[in-house]
């Protein structure tokens, strides 16, 4: 299993949604590699990948994969990545 | 993250004074980012480039730096701007609106600068410590001290 954070830079927001869906699914005790980079470089980072996370803004850049693209709105709210990766994978 | 890291006992680096800008004034979401950016080059973090190429990570992208509600991260592409790892934390007077769907308007702006994409995981741990408590960001905003902040954030003051 593995999911991919994007953002614009591949650092910083991406940085913090790895960390926080790495948090996430020990909590719900699933296993995944979960990679941040930037949006340029998704159909290479994703191409093996399950599910995207990234922000509204890049859904259209991100455009279409075979991994399911999820939006979250609140980047430091676990229980918002738990519910919205549970329902992905889970 | 390596096998001997342990995330949950990340620890932000050292705020200096200059890092820190209480209550400032901001016209718009640039001029707000720009804060950010001239507090990282007052720390010796940045080049006044790695300020423009935050703003322009906005004009190309959107508003999805406002990564909370109230909170934006700024941030760029690791690149010879950044002089070395840093943060600096700005709040405003009044709040500022980015444009963003659901976590407008912006009351805090951390700046975040880093050399190199994987040493930073470290500092966004830690800011993941901090920030998954949702009552930080409003604390922040309502900081009246640095070491109020650096007290929020859990970070040391740099040894002088």
């Amino acid at each position: 299993m593995k999911i991919v954070a994007i953002c614009g830079a591949g650092i910083g927001s991406s940085g913090i949604l790895k960390v926080n869906a790495e948090r996430v699914l020990q909590r719900l005790g699933l296993s995944a590699t979960v990679v941040a980079a930037d949006v340029s470089s998704v159909q290479r980072v994703a191409a093996d990948a399950q599910v995207i996370l990234t922000s509204a803004e890049f859904v259209e850049a991100i455009g279409s994969t075979r991994a399911e693209t999820i939006v979250i709105e609140n980047y430091f709210d676990t229980d918002e990545l738990a519910r919205k990766i549970e329902a992905a994978i889970g | 993250m390596t096998d001997n890291f342990d995330p949950a006992d990340a620890a932000l680096p050292p705020l200096a004074d200059r890092a820190i800008v209480l209550q400032a004034r901001a016209d718009d979401w640039r001029d707000a980012v720009r804060l950010a950016g001239d507090a990282l080059v007052d720390c010796g973090c940045a080049t006044t480039e790695y300020t423009e190429a935050m703003v322009r990570m906005v004009d190309d992208h959107g508003p999805y730096i406002v990564i909370a509600p109230g909170l934006a991260l700024a941030h760029a592409r690791p690149g010879p701007e950044v002089r070395r790892d840093g943060l600096s934390v700005v709040t405003l007077a009044t709040p500022v609106s980015f444009g963003h769907a659901h976590n407008d308007p912006v009351r805090v702006v951390i700046g975040l600068a880093v050399h190199a994409p994987d040493a930073h995981l470290t500092s966004v741990a830690a800011l993941a410590n901090v920030f998954n408590d949702s009552s930080a960001i409003q604390a922040i905003a309502d900081a009246t001290s640095r070491d109020q902040v650096r007290d929020i954030l859990d970070a040391r003051r740099p040894a002088s």
